[in-house]
């Protein structure tokens, strides 16, 4: 498993705010979906390498996927709305998402969530000042058996105490 | 052995491959509730409202879109269905706002109606709003996406009829509703104003925006002026809006109620009609012979159409005719040639137009429909919202007298009439330009083009006059355009002239038709209009002796200056 990187701007984290739709970001954008070019079967896919290079999908972003896929753009803010692993909004560069399913719930997620908000400074579904960090819930991740279980960007936290969060989050910053 | 032999409720039935059990259910009277099924849409089989059991099954199926197999037994009415229905539109209702009495769809609701039919007199669960914002941004359409219940059917109309696709549902769970890409509203996405949304929602979703308080502002002004116009569609639509059958001809009703509303004239926008094939029939010819502007010509009189060829295809609109529609020009013509006649200050004539259409009244407020000096039409008026205002005075419509338009402006021809069928433009403009090539008048028997009738999505004629051959072809539903359009930008199309209507069956099933339209009715309205054409003593534009004398007096002859001024103008492209 790859840790996913946004790209770092000068001078500190990669920025993500909502005016960074520059000609540079497009012309990444297109070079990026110009492989899935008139096939509206690949989105899903597109959709995750465009927003592989900021973290979420920035609506001139989507605007490039439908053109160059073929597919309207409404079924392109449809999809990219619907699952959990797409943001429209902008996140922060790694992403932690936490199991809110019945095995992890059961086996203390209230607490470790509680722990992790406290500890970043976020309510549920917010980024960090430092745009370091964006806290989500997520469904099931399908690794009940180290319940409870984190994720952040592809790596899975399992078997999570409240007192490991300060360890891990530090191997991120 | 297509023929498949099922039980429904204990009755053998014989369905054939590729039936539903809803399809064979109907064979054998059989109705089963639905709710998100539409019989000129697909089966997006997302309600729950129509399952049934069958037998050896656990789970209960949506009878829309299973297909039956032979020994199946089906049952439709037993206490699960009836517990799984009911649940399904209770918890629709749940999250549905509950001011049906003040909703624009009251007693025309699908979904009030399965509540009304189920005897649903409470509702067991917490009833909870998504309380999202009004889209009231475009001229045409109001867009209350709170009652949505994402069926889905307009999202088939939009992309799969219309092939235009603003609309899809966004957001998952509790949050899913049809929305425009990024939540945006109507009037900033690539919207034609169609309204094909608002016949194929159940609820009041989508619906027309209500513009009869004006009308009524207007009529009640005795400063002002008030004329109105009706689309050839209107008289062969607004009776099955008051109760009358599909396809029934109400001419001389819909003048007669028009005049018991107060309108100061009812004039007829079939005058129009009759003036747009002589301006568009010489279009053509003069296009044909100086070869000075690009082939096929296309029509201009669907606002729907213009709308889609401005977002989707600008590089083709050198092809569209420069006429205004029908709408425009009776605008233009009332307030400078009736004003002048009828010795009114324009600036007190107020224009009302009766239309099938949502898109009209985007064209209506559109900066190129001023040419008077003042805007054109003031106001357009649906079939439905017509038919509010008849109701709303309790005008008993079936036992009107027929009444008879108003000179000059309500002169017409059965050629005019047939506009509002799909096709009927073409076959009105090849009985006049055939007159003009050769001087001679078409044959009764030899006046009807009925290659170019009928509900085929895309259809062509040739038709020979002095040894020439005019080839035409009609659409109509704008994925039928788009396939025109394809042709034309690929070079492969040897028509002269193109037809184009925006909704499909053309204006007989335009957008602001009554609730309740499907294809069927589309079919007889049109048969209807023809039926109109056959009854009129004159059946052909050129013939029309208010338009001949409104040349005589006004605009000199067709293409003139004065009709270049007024009739006609340019459309742009729009960013799509």
């Amino acid at each position: 498993m790859s840790e996913m990187r946004g790209p770092a701007g000068p001078g500190g984290p990669s920025v993500v705010c909502k005016c960074e739709c520059d000609d540079v970001f497009l012309s990444k954008v297109e070079k990026v979906v110009s492989s899935y070019r008139g096939r509206p079967e690949d989105l899903v896919q597109a959709l995750h390498d465009v927003q592989s290079l900021r973290n979420y999908l920035p609506r001139e972003a989507l605007r490039v996927v439908a053109r160059t896929l073929d597919v309207p753009e409404s079924r392109v803010y449809g999809v990219a709305t619907f699952y959990s692993m797409f943001s429209t909004s902008p996140r922060g560069r790694h992403i932690i998402r936490i199991c809110e399913s019945a095995p992890c719930h059961v086996a203390g997620a209230a607490e470790i969530i509680d722990s992790l908000l406290d500890e970043l400074g976020v309510e549920m579904g917010g980024t960090t000042s430092d745009r370091m960090f964006t806290v989500e819930t997520s469904s099931c991740l399908g690794v009940c058996g180290v319940a409870p279980a984190i994720m952040i960007d592809d790596v899975v936290y399992g078997n999570l105490l409240a007192e490991d969060l300060p360890a891990i989050l530090r191997r991120y910053r | 052995m297509s023929d498949i032999a099922l039980t429904i409720d204990g009755k053998s039935v014989c369905a054939s491959l590729g039936m539903t059990i809803l399809d064979a259910a109907r064979t054998v009277g059989i109705r089963i509730p639905t709710l998100c099924w539409h019989e000129d849409l697909g089966k997006p089989s997302v309600c729950r409202v129509c399952v049934v059991e069958i037998e050896g099954q656990n789970t209960l199926q949506p009878a829309c879109s299973y297909p039956v197999s032979q020994g199946m037994v089906v049952r439709t009415n037993t206490p699960k269905v009836r517990k799984a229905r009911r649940m399904a539109v209770e918890l629709l209702l749940a999250h549905h706002p509950d001011d049906c009495l003040s909703c624009q769809r009251n007693l025309k609701c699908e979904l009030q109606q399965l509540a009304a039919d189920f005897g649903i007199r409470e509702i067991r669960f917490e009833r909870v709003l998504r309380e999202l914002p009004k889209d009231e941004s475009s001229p045409s359409l109001v867009r209350d996406a709170d009652k949505c219940i994402n069926c889905r059917r307009c999202i088939e109309a939009c992309e799969d009829v219309q092939g235009v696709a603003v609309l899809s549902t966004a957001n998952r769970g509790f949050d899913s509703v049809v929305l425009p890409a990024f939540g945006d509203d109507l009037n900033s996405v690539v919207c034609v104003f169609c309204g094909q949304c608002t016949l194929a929602c159940p609820t009041g979703a989508i619906a027309e925006r209500d513009d009869t308080r004006r009308v009524w502002d207007a009529l009640a002004d005795p400063e002002i002026h008030v004329i109105v116009q009706t689309a050839p569609a209107i008289r062969t639509s607004l009776g099955e809006e008051l109760g009358l059958p599909a396809g029934t001809v109400v001419t001389g009703k819909l003048v007669a109620a028009l005049r018991r509303l107060g309108f100061d004239r009812v004039f007829d926008t079939d005058f129009t009609a009759d003036l747009t094939i002589m301006e568009e029939g010489h279009e053509l010819l003069e296009r044909i012979e100086k070869g000075d502007a690009p082939l096929p010509l296309l029509t201009s009189c669907s606002p729907g159409w213009i709308n889609f060829i401005e977002r989707f295809y600008p590089d083709l609109l050198p092809h569209v005719s420069t006429c205004k529609s029908p709408q425009q020009m009776f605008g233009a013509v009332a307030k400078t040639y009736y004003a002048e006649h009828a010795e009114i200050d324009p600036g007190r004539l107020f224009v009302v137009s009766i239309m099938p259409c949502t898109a009209k009244k985007y064209e209506c407020v559109r900066p190129e429909m001023r040419s008077s000096g003042f805007q054109d039409v003031d106001v357009v008026l649906t079939t439905r919202e017509l038919g509010r205002m008849i109701r709303e005075v309790g005008i008993d419509f079936e036992s009107l007298s027929e009444e008879d338009y108003d000179d000059p402006l309500g002169i017409s021809t059965g050629a005019a009439a047939i506009f509002g069928a799909t096709g009927g433009v073409m076959e009105a403009a090849l009985r006049t330009v055939y007159a003009v090539v050769t001087g001679t008048e078409l044959p009764e028997d030899g006046m009807e083009f009925h290659d170019v009738r009928g509900l085929d999505g895309i259809k062509e004629a040739a038709v020979e006059i002095e040894g020439a051959t005019i080839r035409a072809a009609v659409a109509h539903g704008l994925s039928n355009a788009r396939k025109v359009m394809e042709r034309i930008s690929a070079g492969d199309a040897p028509w002269h002239f193109v037809e184009i209507m925006c909704c499909p069956g053309g204006c007989v099933g335009g957008g602001g038709q009554p609730i309740g339209t499907v294809m069927s009715s589309r079919a007889d309205r049109g048969e209807a209009l023809y039926e109109v054409d056959r009854d009129m003593p004159l059946r052909t534009s050129h013939t029309n002796p208010a338009v001949l004398k409104l040349y005589e007096e006004f605009l000199g002859r067709p293409l003139s200056e004065r009709s270049h001024e007024l009739l006609h103008t340019h459309y742009t492209a729009k960013k799509s």
